[in-house]
Parts: C-alpha cells; structure tokens; sequence
C-alpha cells in the first residue's frame, strides 16, 4: 500500500499545519507498541501521509463551518511522556458509589496499569490497553482497528492513526452480559509551559447476544494546554446491547477533540450519551451505522458550555437496513459568550425501508452573547419511513422564575433549578439510574461553580 | 401589620395603580373587589415583587420593613405569599422538589433548621389530607397537567406547607366550579389564623361566601373607592359596579 499515490483534496484544508502536529512522530515511530505488525506500520504509515496532505480542516469544510480548530494550529504539541505528576488525581472518578469496579485508567494518553482493575469480569471477557494488545495480542485488535473509523474525510481521525499507539481495548464474548459497568477513565494532565497531545484509540467489540456498559470519564488537572485527539470504534453483534456513557469536563486549557464511529448488526442496540462540561474547545462526533435490519441506536447528550468555552456535537445516523429505530436527544445551555454547534445528519438508505428516526436539539441560552448555530439534516432514499426533527433555542421562563422565586427560592438557585429541568429531558437518556444519577450530580455541581 | 401608602405603581409606561391606601393587622382578612382593570392583579404583583411593575410612588411598610426594597425572595422569606391567579406550569421539576426547596429556603431565612427527606414528607403528608390531594399530584411536575381546580389546590398546599404571615389570593375563584371553589376555600380558612393576615382579591363575590373577609374594599380605576365590612360584597353583588363610575355587562 505504501507504493499507492493518492493525490488528496485541500478544499477546506490546511496542510500548511501539518507537519508542526507530525514532526514529534519521527523521534517516536520506532518506540511505538506493535511495530513489528505489519498491518499497524500501514495504519500509522496512511495516516501520517493523510493528514501530512490535508492539515487541520477549515471552516470552508462543510462539516467544520462553525468550529474553528485555527486556535489549535498556532500551538505546537509535543507528544505526552510518562506522566509522572500523580499528585493531581487521587480520587479518579467513578459512577459507582460503593467505589470503583472494572476499570482502565489513562494519564495523558497512556494506560496505568496500577490505578486500573479487570477484577470481577466474566471469563472470556477482555479489557486491556491497545499497547498490550498489538504487543500481545495482535489479532484481536488486527480485525477491528481502522475499519470504522475511515480517514478519508476526516484529517483528525488520521492523525490519531498516524500516531496509533494506546488506548482502552475492551472485547465482550458471545452472549455474555457484564453485570457491573466498565469506566474508562483519562486523565488530561500536560506540562506547564507547553502544549501536549495525545491521541488515544478506543475499540469495544460487544459480540452476538451480549450486554454491557461502559462509562467514560474525561477528567483534567494541571494548567498545560493539552490535545485529546480521540478516536473509537464500536462494533455492536447481532442481538447485543451497548450502552456507552461519556462524561468530559476537563479543564479550561484542554481541546477535546473526539471521533466515535458504531456500527450494529441486526437486532443490536447501541447507546450513546455524552455530557460535555469542560474543556476550552470540544467536538464530539458520533457516527452510529445501523448496519443489520432491526437494529437501534440511541445517540444523546448534553452540553453547558461558558465563559469562552466551545462545544460542538457532530452526528450521523446512518440507516443502511430496514426497520432500524434512531432517536436522539440534545440540550444544550450556553453561558456568557460560549458557543455550541450541533450538527446532526440523518442517512436513510433506499433499502432501509420502516425506518423510525427522531432527532431533537434544544438550546438553552443563558446570555445575549451566548449562540448556538444548529444544522439538522436528514437525507432520505427509503419512501416508506417515519423521521422527524426538531431544533430550538430560548431563554429561561421568566414567569417560571418568578415563581420560584415567589415561594422563596433564590434567583441562582431558581435558575438552577429551572435549567437541570430543561436537561431533565435528555438526561432521562440515560437508561441506567445510577449512571443518571451521577451524571446529574456532575450538572448539579457546573451550577454550583457559576455561584 | 401592612400599611400600604398611596402607592403608585406603572406597567409599560402605563399608570395602573393611583394612589392606593390600605392597612391590614394581623389576623383580618381583607377582600379588594373591582372592575376588570381597576389594577387588582397589579396590586398583587406588585406585593410579590415582579419585574415590570414599577412603582413611582408610595410606601408598603411590612412589620416595620419597606416590602418594596426586598427581592420577591426575601419577601417570600419574610412571609409574605401571593396565590396567583394563573400558577405557573414548571415542567421537569416535580411538585415535592419545589415545595421542599421553596420551605427549606424559607426555613433558612428564619434560622431554622432544614427539614430532611424524611421530616419533609411527614409534614407534607398531614397537610395534602387535609386538602385532598393524591401523592400523584405531588410527584408530577409543577402544575403540569393539572386541572384549573388541580392548580388552585396546588396553591393552597403551598400556603399550608409555607405558612405565610401574609398572603394575597389572587383571584382564587376564577375557573373554579363550585365543588373545587369550596376544597380551596375550606384550605384557606384552615389557615386562618390571629397571627396571619389576607388579602383576597376577587371580582365575584361568591367566592366571599366561603371565605369571609373582616373587610371589603372597592378598587377601581387604581383607587380604592369604598370600604366597609361583608355587606359592602353583597350591595356590589347586587349593583354591579356602577356606582362607582364603571359599567359592566357582567
């Protein structure tokens, strides 16, 4: 493949900021986990050609109109090393109350063998690092890496490949169902004084008939500016259930640029739910493909953004079979001069006829300067299918507010109260109420910060 | 004891309220009758402290307090509650939240200690018996969904569970059928107390056979026009308004 030439379209591109992303990759190729796979030197090889063509993307590309990375491209990143600040993170987050269960922790990048745990798993059940995989168990991962997660059109996805070397690898066999959640905790922890990158790869194989849940944390401490450069790939079996969880509220100086991409087999159902409260710039993309007739997706979240933040949520339901069932969920509230973008797309094939597609994004907007810019799209082929979707922005109700505030209630805490009422909606996403539950406690807490 | 002193108040731009002299002491239960537009609704509001209800002159002297400088909070913290007349559907809150939240705040004010889960709902439970209510009520969002008697009733509980030392019922009666008009107005003589003061705003007087003021007062055209005790509702009752220079078909 390295012989192929491939000439690459710069539309709404920058190659101009390549190689300050790609230089550190010369000092780091041979050190990094599997170089002695074949296929791994060719997933690296392809996507440093890639993203050495294109760059960062523009806001002249479509799918990047309303998020400029322009912020990022003036910083030079330096590959993360071995964390060795431990002292910033000695509670690591957890949705359990009774403490944490099955888990893997990675700092900057980098898994941490002693703050993880594979205790309490069924037989047969996998959760390991990427590293440890390609070092040791090549095959596992051989058959799944790069085959969701297309760089073609998407530069960051390319450079996470370019720099493939860890991240959470997580395998549930055949008609096994784990009764406790799984976390996947990374920790953004940088340098003082210059920016670091990293760029993790996650891959979850739920195989026929299983069941699972997985929570992600995304947590920051240190004032270094950081680049979290995420890529995974979700593979749901025929008759398997995932429910994936994301909370990122990483500090004010982290970029957390994030790319899922599911596909479900017939019958499946794939979850997804992710609340964004941190972080300078986000983007959260999610492709969910409802590859077998029958299958289900659930794609939500929420998003409170302020001061300067950016959050941008990017999604693709994509309807490749018939009878499949979508439905998705945003709320979204914007302070001060914050931004958010949602831009969720919708695919019908022509085959995917019966198909159930529900697509909903509410903006709550807190400030006059605050925006929101929201682009719906459904694209539909199939003639005999059921979509609908909706987008709106408002305000707090002001007689709602004084309401509240009649019987007692103070103006901040009204508002709070108002404001978790306006998420209730996407939050009752959240199937499992403990999840739910702590994943409001992480809200209640951003409302307590603004006083 | 509540002295309002020719207050003035505007709404858009507009003089709603002109001059209006009131004193309530404790425990009597004054009734403010009047025309659609005489400014019984602009009173109410302007007790509560609502954005948008300006008053340009005048006093309303709360126990010794200028009620005026206080936020709609502290005024509900000091005692004072308004029943409105159309209460506010909150969804995604439920009913028990915001009540526990409205009488902790205020309990907090006062230097008391907050209730917990448990205390809260003991006290809740004795007083929605007394009015009727369903625990269903109570665990639906803040009026969401419910009746116009549902709503009135959802008021009234508040009244019960917060225990004002005054309140101003906003026209209570309106939408009510006459089996929900007695429910409510049964809640608020329950309430009735030597310590508690009210201030019952209607434009019917029916709503007086069940809650009997001390006092009733005329307002019209921003001014109160006439006072005297229960009678004066039912001459209004027989005569309209017109006496006092408003013609209504009602």
């Amino acid at each position: 493949m390295a012989t192929m030439t491939t000439t690459y379209s710069t539309r709404g591109a920058d190659p101009a900021t390549a190689p300050a992303f790609l230089a550190p990759l010369d000092h780091l190729r041979s050190g990094l986990p599997g170089a002695a796979l074949s296929w791994v030197r060719d997933l690296r090889e392809q996507g440093r050609e890639r993203f050495a063509a294109v760059g960062l993307p523009t806001v002249r590309n479509e799918s990047w109109r309303y998020t400029n990375l322009r912020d990022l491209g003036k910083l030079t990143f330096q590959p993360a090393v071995t964390a060795d600040s431990d002292a910033c993170f000695d509670v690591l987050p957890t949705v359990r109350p009774e403490g944490h269960g099955p888990r893997l922790v990675f700092v900057d990048g980098r898994f941490r063998a002693e703050l993880s745990s594979t205790e309490g798993l069924p037989a047969g059940v996998e959760l390991l690092s990427l590293a440890t995989a390609l070092t040791d168990h090549g095959d596992l991962v051989g058959d799944h890496i790069g085959r969701l997660a297309a760089a073609d059109d998407r530069p960051l996805v390319a450079l996470n490949s370019a720099y493939l070397a860890d991240g959470p690898v997580l395998r549930i066999p055949r008609g096994v169902a784990l009764a406790q959640p799984i976390e996947l905790v990374f920790v953004s922890v940088g340098a003082e004084g210059r920016a670091t990158s990293f760029h993790p790869r996650t891959l979850i194989v739920a195989e026929a008939g299983s069941r699972a849940v997985v929570v992600e944390h995304h947590v920051g401490c240190g004032t270094g500016t950081t680049l979290a450069n995420h890529v995974a790939e979700i593979f749901v079996g025929e008759g398997a259930t995932l429910h994936h969880y994301k909370a990122q509220r990483e500090g004010g100086a982290a970029f957390h640029l994030s790319h899922t991409a599911a596909t479900v087999a017939k019958d499946g159902c794939y979850d997804n739910f992710i609340l964004t409260l941190g972080g300078r710039l986000s983007r959260n993309e999610v492709v969910s493909t409802l590859a077998g007739t029958d299958a289900r997706t659930h794609v939500s979240g929420g998003y409170m953004v302020r001061g300067n933040q950016h959050a941008d949520t990017t999604t693709l339901i994509d309807h490749a079979q018939p009878n499949g069932t979508s439905r998705e969920v945003y709320k979204g509230v914007i302070d001060d001069t914050a931004r958010a973008v949602f831009q969720g797309k919708i695919i019908v094939r022509p085959q995917a006829q019966k198909t159930d597609g529900h697509q909903l994004n509410r903006a709550l907007l807190l400030s006059d300067t605050a925006e929101i810019d929201a682009k719906p799209e459904l694209e539909i082929h199939a003639d005999d299918v059921k979509c609908s979707h909706g987008c709106t922005a408002g305000e707090l109700d002001d007689n709602a507010l004084f309401y509240l505030r009649a019987r007692g209630i103070d103006q901040e805490t009204a508002r709070g109260l108002l404001i978790g009422a306006f998420l209730a909606e996407a939050m009752e996403e959240i199937a499992e109420e403990p999840i739910r539950e702590a994943f409001h406690s992480l809200v209640a807490g951003w409302l307590e910060e603004k006083r | 004891m509540i002295e309002i002193k020719n207050l003035h108040a505007k709404v858009d731009g507009k003089d709603i309220l002109k001059g209006v002299d009131l004193t309530i002491r404790p425990g009597e239960v004054h009734a403010i009758m009047g025309p659609n537009g005489a400014g019984k609704s602009t009173l109410s509001y302007v007790l509560a402290g609502r954005d948008g209800y300006e008053v340009t002159k005048g006093s309303v002297t709360y126990y010794g307090k200028d009620l005026l400088a206080l936020e709609p909070e502290e005024r509900a913290a000091a005692g004072v509650f308004l029943a409105f007349q159309y209460p506010v559907e909150i969804p995604g809150v439920a009913n028990t939240t915001f009540l526990k939240t409205a009488l902790n705040a205020i309990r907090k004010h006062r230097g008391e200690k907050e209730l917990d889960a448990m205390q809260f709902l003991k006290l809740l439970r004795e007083k929605t018996k007394a009015l009727g209510m369903s625990d269903e009520m109570l665990k639906r969002a803040v009026n969401v969904g419910f009746s116009g008697g549902e709503k009135k009733r959802n008021e009234t509980l508040q009244m019960a569970v917060l225990e004002p030392k005054f309140a101003v019922l906003d026209e209570t009666d309106s939408g009510l059928d006459i089996d929900a008009l007695k429910i409510v107005a049964e809640g608020v003589n329950a309430l009735r107390s030597p310590e508690r003061s009210m201030l019952v705003i209607t434009h019917y007087q029916r709503l007086l056979d069940y809650i009997v003021p001390d006092h009733v007062h005329v307002l019209a055209a921003g001014r109160i026009v006439k006072s005297g005790g229960k009678e004066l509702a039912l001459e209004l009752e027989k005569n309209g308004y017109r006496d006092f220079g408003v013609n209504e078909a009602a």
